[in-house]
Order: C-alpha cells, then sequence, then structure tokens
C-alpha cells in the first residue's frame, strides 16, 4: 500500500480523461473512460452514465457514492463486462473480476461450502484441492463450522460473509460491490467492514464499492467518488487519508461524511426545481 | 491481529444469537400424536363417503345388483386380491405406466429444453405443446390404434402422448423462472455452458419441473386406462382388460373393486410427488419442517 499516498493527493481534482491521477506509474486496475451508457431508444431513452472518466490503481479502495439514478450500479455492471457501454471503453486489464451483490445471491440448492466452491469448480479445480481452498475461504469470513448449512438456515449477516467468500473464491483482482452491507444492521455491518478491510490489506485486490452510505464509504474508502444523478457524472473526487482501521463513529469520518453530504445535498436539491 | 481476532469473537457471538434451533424437541411420544393428528381427518372422510353409499345402498335407489353397497364390494375385493389376477394385472398395467412415463419423461424433458433454449423453436411449437395438452385423451385412440395395431405399444403411445406435454411445458417454465440475479451471480463468476446447466438453470427449474411431471402423471393416468379399455391387447389381462370384463358381464361389484384400486394408486402416486415436492421445497428453505401428513392438514398439526 505504499502508493496510498500519491492517490490521496490527487483526491480533489477532477476527473481526467487522460488515464490514472498523476504521478502513477502503474496500470490502473479498471479504467472507465468517457463512458455513456443509455438505456431505451430515440425520446424515452435514459441516459444513465454521461461521460464518466474514473480509474482505480491496483490495490486501491474506491467508494461510489450518489443518489438514486446516479448510475452507480450500471457503472459496476459495465466493469464486469455484463453490459456493454453506449460509448466510451471500460477496462480492467486482463484482470479477473469478482462482483458482490446487495443480496447475497447464494443458490439455495448448495451448501455454502459447494456455493463457495462453485467459482473453483468453474475454473475447473480439482475436487480435493477445492475441498481445501472452501474450507481456508469459509474460515477467513469466520464460517468454518458452517459449510454444510444451506443458505436458508444462516442469518443475513452469515449469508453475505459466503458471498464474500464466493467472489474471494474466484481470486480476482477487482472486486466488484454493490451495496454489499446495505441489508444489514449496524451492528453486523461494522463487523463486516473490518473483516472486509483485513482480507482486502492482506490480499491487495482493488475494490470499487457503491453504496449510498456517506459515512460507509468514508470508513472503507482511500477514494470516495460522488456521482451526479440523470445523468450519472463524476461530481468530485474526496481523498481519505485517515489511518485504518477507521471507526464508523470516529469524529474523523463523521467530520469528513459530513463534507461530502454537503455536497450531495446540493446535488440533490438542484433536481428540486 | 488482536482486533481481528476480536471481530472474529464478535461475529461468533453474533452468529450464535442468531440461530436459535428451529424445531423445538420432537420426542418420540409426540410422533404417535402427530400421525394421529394427521390422520383422523383421512379416516373420517372415508367412513362419511362409505356412510352415505351404505345409506343409499338401503334406501333401495337402483336394485341391488345394479348398485351394490360396500358390503358386496369389499369381500370381493378381498377374494380377487387373494385369489384371481388382479395383482397380475396390476402389474401389467404399472409396468406400462412406469415405461410410458420414463419415456414421456425423456421426450418431454428433450423437446421442452431444446424449446426453451431456442427462441424460434419456440416461436413455432411453443403454443403447440399447450395445443396438444387440450385434446382429450380417448380423441388418439383411432390414431394409436391405427398407427400400432391392438398392441402394447399403441398403450404405450397413449401415456407418453397424453404425458409429455406437460412434462415439457414444466421444464420450460423452469428454465424462464431462474432468477435473475442467480443469473447474473452465475455469469459473474464464470458459469458457463454446461455448468451453467448443471448448477444453475436445472436445479432453478426444478420445483415447476416436478409440478408438470406431477400434471404430466395425471394425464398419462388417463391415457393409460382409456388405452387399456379401447385398446384390446390378447392374452395380457391388466386392470383396464379386467374392468372391461366386469363391464361385459354387467358385474357392477367387480367394476367398483377395480375401480378402487385405480383410486389407490392414483392416491399413493400424488402422495409420492407431494414427498418429493416437499423434500425439494424444505431442502431450499422454502417450507417449515414436515408435519406428517401434510397437505391434508386441517389447520391442527400446524403449531406445535
Amino acid at each position: 500500500m505504499s502508493t496510498t499516498d500519491q492517490r490521496t493527493l490527487n483526491g480533489q481534482a477532477p476527473p481526467a480523461a487522460s488515464p490514472g491521477p498523476a504521478g502513477q506509474d502503474v496500470a490502473p486496475a479498471i479504467q472507465i473512460t468517457d463512458v455513456t451508457k443509455t438505456f431505451g431508444k430515440g425520446r424515452g431513452a435514459t441516459v444513465a452514465l454521461d461521460g464518466v472518466s474514473l480509474s482505480v490503481a491496483p490495490g486501491e479502495f474506491v467508494c461510489l457514492i450518489g443518489a438514486s439514478g446516479c448510475g452507480k450500479s450500471t457503472l459496476l455492471s459495465l466493469v464486469a463486462g455484463l453490459e456493454a457501454p453506449t460509448s466510451g471503453t471500460v477496462s480492467t486489464g486482463g484482470r479477473p473480476v469478482a462482483f458482490m451483490f446487495q443480496e447475497p445471491a447464494l443458490f439455495p440448492w448448495f451448501t455454502a461450502a459447494q456455493n463457495v466452491g462453485l467459482p473453483l469448480r468453474a475454473n475447473g479445480v480439482g475436487r480435493r484441492e477445492r475441498h481445501q481452498r472452501v474450507q481456508e475461504l469459509l474460515e477467513s469470513v469466520h464460517l468454518g463450522g458452517f459449510a454444510d448449512k444451506r443458505p436458508h438456515e444462516l442469518s443475513g449477516g452469515m449469508r453475505q460473509r459466503v458471498a464474500l467468500a464466493r467472489a474471494l473464491a474466484q481470486d480476482a483482482e477487482v472486486l466488484l460491490m454493490d451495496e454489499p452491507f446495505g441489508a444489514l444492521d449496524a451492528m453486523t455491518r461494522d463487523l463486516l467492514h473490518e473483516l472486509l478491510e483485513g482480507i482486502w490489506r492482506r490480499q491487495g485486490f482493488s475494490v470499487l464499492f457503491v453504496t449510498h452510505e456517506v459515512r460507509e464509504a468514508v470508513r472503507l474508502g482511500d477514494r470516495v467518488v460522488l456521482l451526479s444523478s440523470r445523468p450519472g457524472r463524476v461530481l468530485q473526487e474526496f481523498g481519505i487519508d485517515a489511518a485504518r482501521p477507521r471507526g464508523i463513529d470516529s469524529g474523523q469520518t463523521v467530520e469528513r461524511a459530513m463534507q461530502i453530504k454537503a455536497r450531495l445535498n446540493e446535488e440533490v436539491m438542484r433536481h428540486v426545481g | 491481529m488482536s482486533a481481528d481476532t476480536e471481530e472474529a469473537a464478535a461475529l461468533t457471538g453474533l452468529d450464535n444469537l442468531e440461530n436459535v434451533p428451529r424445531d423445538g424437541g420432537r420426542s418420540t411420544g409426540e410422533i404417535g400424536g402427530r400421525v394421529w393428528r394427521a390422520l383422523w381427518p383421512k379416516v373420517l372422510a372415508v367412513a362419511i363417503v362409505l356412510g352415505v353409499w351404505e345409506l343409499v345402498y338401503l334406501l333401495n335407489v337402483k336394485p341391488h345388483d345394479i348398485l351394490p353397497g360396500p358390503g358386496q364390494v369389499f369381500p370381493d375385493l378381498w377374494h380377487q386380491l387373494t385369489h384371481g389376477q388382479l395383482w397380475q394385472a396390476i402389474g401389467t398395467t404399472l409396468r406400462r405406466a412406469v415405461i410410458g412415463f420414463a419415456l414421456a419423461l425423456v421426450i418431454g424433458s428433450l423437446v421442452g429444453l431444446v424449446v426453451a433454449r431456442v427462441p424460434p423453436v419456440r416461436a413455432a411449437v411453443g403454443s403447440m405443446i399447450t395445443g396438444l395438452q387440450t385434446i382429450p385423451s380417448v380423441v388418439w385412440i383411432p390414431f394409436a390404434i391405427i398407427l400400432f395395431g391392438n398392441n402394447t405399444p399403441a398403450i404405450l403411445f397413449m401415456v407418453i402422448i397424453t404425458a409429455a406435454p406437460s412434462i415439457a411445458n414444466g421444464l420450460i417454465a423452469g428454465v424462464d423462472f431462474t432468477p435473475p440475479l442467480l443469473l447474473r451471480a452465475g455469469k459473474s463468476m464464470g458459469l458457463r455452458r454446461f455448468a451453467l446447466y448443471r448448477d444453475l438453470i436445472m436445479p432453478a427449474a426444478l420445483p415447476p419441473f416436478v409440478a408438470g411431471l406431477k400434471q404430466g402423471w395425471a394425464f398419462a393416468w388417463h391415457g393409460l386406462f382409456a388405452g387399456e379399455l379401447l385398446v384390446i391387447v390378447p392374452n395380457s389381462p391388466s386392470i383396464g382388460v379386467l374392468l372391461s370384463s366386469d363391464q361385459d358381464q354387467t358385474d357392477m361389484v367387480g367394476v367398483i373393486s377395480i375401480m378402487i384400486v385405480i383410486l389407490v394408486l392414483g392416491v399413493a402416486v400424488d402422495i409420492a410427488f407431494n414427498m418429493l415436492n416437499e423434500s425439494i421445497r424444505r431442502r431450499r428453505g422454502l417450507a417449515q419442517p414436515p408435519a406428517i401428513g401434510r397437505g391434508w392438514r386441517l389447520g391442527t398439526g400446524a403449531a406445535r
């Protein structure tokens, strides 16, 4: 994580169409260049994203926030390759991408272990190695004892941890998270922030994390990117340089969140008239 | 790393809080009670039917040889079960049912899969499959006899042609109802082609598919007896043959006995399908832990 300082220096600068923060010599893990995404055609068309440029460095944790309708989730789908941009380019430079949704999206007919093993099986990992990897992954999310439980036998937080383990099983260098903790109670969510942060710091993948909770974004992100609504554009970026691990209720976090929220409110009020 | 272990401990604590055992102690003594609670409504219903039948019999609505009472029918049924060809006939009929249904399963599944996944095929024959279902089973009889003659294949054909459309439709519905979120998740984690079917689309399709099987079985049961009553296969006693020979002899006692056999077989298969359905639902967390004799419950057994 030696590049943290360089990244945060660039925090407040509006995004340039040219790739990456200044002074960075590694190729970005995610490079989004001038992306526009339109749904529908003709008069009824909606512009979800309009000229969005954003880059995420290897090992960087970037949070995307914005009011409803700002195209946050669309942007993730584009990076994951689940949808194609109308214009512009999205690249992860061939890095494998894993996706985690707001719902755990576990397969109800499989056990926790089988769910976590799915990406491994899809990649042709042999049975014995798979078994061992799955057990390690479940232990990394503190669910070592729940391998044989089915999703419906687990609580919401536990399911989301299984989903995290499944995403980690993909050995991806880019982890896309779409409000992954949005449906959890505050206490479980705080613990999952710690868990995720710990794993991220150990493994060093890049994260693009969508949330509508400003404090969550400040708690987790190296950088918080604020999107405008309808159409979605990058409004402003905020570097977060507080030391980790940060408390979600710490003075520093709350204060930074207030600044960002003020900017977000301006944007929402712009749509009142 | 102490922060890490603290977080682990806190998570474990939360997990333990949230995972209360679901089914409160189920003692063996309780099972007897459960069986009784599940059983008595059925016993009562059968008793009422028999009572009404006996009453009609005693009122002499029709002559006793035209409309016999339970007192004549059940001894006759017992006699047939212990002496006559009934078991052999049941064997023949069930063998046809099983073979025909198995073929319908293969054909229906293949057709369903192709229709579900190949849009032009769906546009071409999708609605025809439902159309096939609306044809009454006896309508196929002349077709079957001309095509296969008075022979077992004609009866198997009746089973297949009546069951396969429902099975195909069940599979199509199942494939259509794969949750889009799971499809997204599956694709994002690299499930392709065969693995996508094996791990996602087929398991997701299973409940509607089983519903289709159940409906297909009901149609097959119709088609089978239409076939056995009208396609006369020489030297092959089946339930249908026994039934039509009883008709020829105006033996109402025999007719009702055989009808009871058909009813019991039908109910038994239905129960088997319900158990299959329930076990799928339970594995996926869609059902409460089972009370014995589900489906017929009168609300008594629901709350522990």
